[in-house]
């Protein structure tokens, strides 16, 4: 725990007013700071001697539609020299690019395109921002919170016309809902018709 | 009368038999002589998508041995007669699943392995998932599991064997 106090004082003492705040949550260091500067502090954090953040592991995004910056772009570092772990955050919306750190770490250069790929977030100045993990013409952001979980599009070989053909989505199965709420079932002292009301609402088919 | 001639035939074809089988020679049915070479080496095509692949690689590995049955895995689809789809068949992958089915010569056959190739199992309700790779290629055999064991396989390939014996067909499809 003190190393993890020091190096909470390193960080915050390296990003200095570009830093909005710092928590420590289950023995990790996680900061947000400001979306423009995050060129800045994450060059701060690789080559300040001190904290010698010299690993991007990853870059992952995350929705929250009830937030007015819905997305945050999550990097995660890892310092070598000194066994430290830190979680830098960012706040952006599907409109608002954010400043790509390629020149930085060349290793986001792949996960800013998976970003990209499943959340809609722009980076501002990558190199290559195409899709990476999804089918070619994909349409949509799979990992959006008001993307259906079945799609739009699903495919068959089509034997008149030779090849595979891309067409609406039409379940042969009912997509199962599953009845919390049955009273033959458990869980009789949780409201969770409440629950179930503040989860985010679905656009189109589930 | 169709019968009598058939009867006479195979009379005919039993003496034939006695007279020449101590002179080193074999007689028997074309059908069977066919589905004898065709079931004694049954070429796949690498066909490993996801954890389905790792118990395929299980059979033809030395405890269960594919090699027993001549089996040997083919990195391309213009030597092999058998695709055995092990593991999930994605909506990116599934024309070039069907360009290497359409590459492979006749007569061909599929072994759909595990619940994603089988009906897109777990991923049934994913956007990015094909519900059933028999929506893509004809298949013959389906082995359920996930993932089915090695012994799954092979009685799958040993029911594939037994539907090529059964069926008497020069060139299906």
């Amino acid at each position: 725990m003190e190393d993890l106090d020091r190096l909470e004082s390193e960080v915050k003492r390296a990003l200095g007013n570009a830093l909005i705040d710092a928590t420590i949550a289950r023995g990790e260091l996680c900061v947000h700071v400001y979306r423009e500067r995050i060129v800045e502090c994450l060059t701060t954090l690789r080559d300040d001697p001190a904290l010698a953040m010299g690993q991007l592991m990853d870059v992952c995004g995350a929705d929250y539609p009830g937030r007015p910056e819905r997305f945050e772009v999550v990097y995660n570092l890892l310092s070598l020299r000194h066994n430290w772990r830190l979680r830098v955050k960012v706040g952006t919306d599907e409109k608002t690019p954010v400043p790509t750190v390629t020149g930085i770490y060349s290793s986001a250069g792949w996960f800013e395109r998976e970003c990209w790929d499943l959340f809609g977030v722009a980076f501002d100045g990558h190199p290559d921002l195409r899709r990476i993990l999804t089918d070619y013409g994909f349409e949509g952001h799979p990992l959006r919170k008001d993307f259906p979980l079945t799609g739009f599009v699903e495919v068959r070989y089509d034997y008149e016309q030779k090849r595979v053909v891309y067409e609406p989505v039409k379940l042969m199965q009912d997509y199962r809902s599953f009845d919390f709420l049955s009273p033959w079932e458990g869980m009789t002292d949780v409201n969770l018709r409440k629950i179930q009301e503040s989860l985010p609402k679905t656009e189109g088919k589930p | 009368m169709d019968e009598m001639r058939l009867a006479k035939a195979e009379d005919i074809a039993r003496k034939l038999g006695e007279t020449v089988q101590d002179k080193g020679f074999l007689l028997t049915k074309y059908e069977d002589l066919m589905a004898w070479a065709r079931t004694g080496s049954m070429w796949p095509m690498t066909f490993g998508l996801a954890c389905c692949g790792i118990e395929m690689i299980h059979a033809y590995m030395s405890r269960y041995d594919l090699d027993r049955f001549g089996m040997m895995p083919r990195a391309s689809p213009r030597q092999s007669d058998v695709m055995i789809v092990a593991g999930t068949l994605t909506n990116k992958m599934a024309p070039a699943m069907r360009l290497l089915y359409d590459q492979m010569p006749e007569p061909r056959w599929v072994i759909s392995m595990g619940s994603c190739a089988n009906s897109g199992g777990y991923y049934h309700y994913s956007y990015s998932v094909v519900r059933g790779c028999d929506r893509i290629v004809p298949v013959d055999i389906y082995i359920p599991g996930c993932p089915p064991t090695a012994e799954a396989l092979l009685y799958g390939i040993m029911q594939l064997h037994r539907k090529i014996r059964r069926g008497n067909k020069v060139i299906d499809r």
